[in-house]
């Protein structure tokens, strides 16, 4: 990434952070030297908004393919899993109250 | 969008810990998918993928009574999928961990008689409504899984369950700070792989 002379902090040194950057995850003051910086840097605005969109896109992912359809066999075992928990919580005595 | 999913969840859930067995068909048909999607990402088979989907939605009836906070219940149920997919991947080849390094994942620079550029691709070219398609979700996917496997479950529990820095740590018993590191570097990567398939998009127009 190109450095510009001027700018409080050089590409280089905000590249390492533009995740958290647009993840809003910096301090206050980290936060407002990279907005600083991408005030005057066009390479590092077009790389931040790729960066961006590549999230977004990530967002926007939905499988390209679906599992097969729940068998009736998988789901009785489920529902018998869910089933057996809920008997086994019943069965469980309350616990003794404190002395 | 994804908020309200969770509060659905949340609500999902909240009926099953009080025995309600009618919305169990919704509970499993809500995760299942989610399941199969990040199964099929870390293992690349699909058959693994059911496998794992399936085995992890057992454990999860099996222990739903330890669900104390309900509307923690998607980190909890992909804490029990992560480890199922650890499981498979034993069973198959093992890759060794190979680490990102940051300097391969930052742009080109060039600086003839102008100003300096950045060797990029016109993602500004790239409209919402393409997003959806499926060659593009074709490359994400491949991107995805190309990634070594520690950052591949960061950017899949982060970006696509968008799951918290913090949930994340938690599932893969981690620092947050690994999280961010992690994170960064395996989005960097996706970007690169999107931007040389951005780039040869425009060339062949």
């Amino acid at each position: 990434m190109p450095h510009e002379a001027g700018h409080f902090r050089s590409c280089l040194e905000i590249f390492a952070e533009l995740s958290s950057y647009l993840d809003a995850e910096l301090p206050p003051e980290a936060c407002r030297e990279i907005d600083a910086h991408l005030a005057g840097c066009g390479p590092c605005i077009e790389f931040v908004n790729s960066l961006r969109k590549t999230v977004e896109i990530c967002r926007k992912y939905e499988p390209g393919g679906l599992p097969e359809p729940l068998s009736q066999r998988a789901r009785e075992q489920l529902l018998e899993a869910y089933r057996r928990m809920l008997a086994a919580r019943n069965d469980t005595p309350p616990a003794a109250p404190a002395t | 969008m994804a908020s309200l999913e969770r509060e659905t969840e949340t609500a999902l859930a909240r009926e099953l810990l009080a025995g309600n067995v009618e919305v169990f068909d919704r509970f499993v048909e809500s995760f299942r998918t989610r399941l199969f999607q990040y199964s099929y990402l870390m293992c690349s088979h699909r058959e693994d993928a059911e496998e794992v989907a399936q085995d992890t939605l057992l454990q999860v009836f099996e222990n739903f009574g330890q669900l104390r906070e309900p509307e923690r219940v998607r980190p909890w149920i992909f804490r029990i999928a992560k480890n199922a997919c650890l499981m498979k991947r034993r069973k198959s080849v093992f890759a060794p961990t190979q680490e990102l390094s940051l300097d391969e994942l930052m742009p080109a620079v060039r600086q003839e008689d102008g100003p300096r550029k950045i060797e990029i691709a016109d993602w500004s070219a790239l409209p919402d409504d393409q997003l959806l398609r499926s060659e593009l979700k074709d490359v994400l996917a491949e991107a995805i899984r190309q990634l070594p496997e520690i950052y591949r479950t960061v950017i899949l529990l982060r970006d696509i369950e968008e799951l918290s820095t913090e949930e994340t740590a938690q599932i893969l018993d981690i620092s947050t700070d690994t999280v961010k590191t992690r994170l960064h570097r395996a989005r960097l990567a996706v970007r690169q792989k999107l931007d040389t398939y951005l780039r040869a998009g425009a060339e062949v127009r």
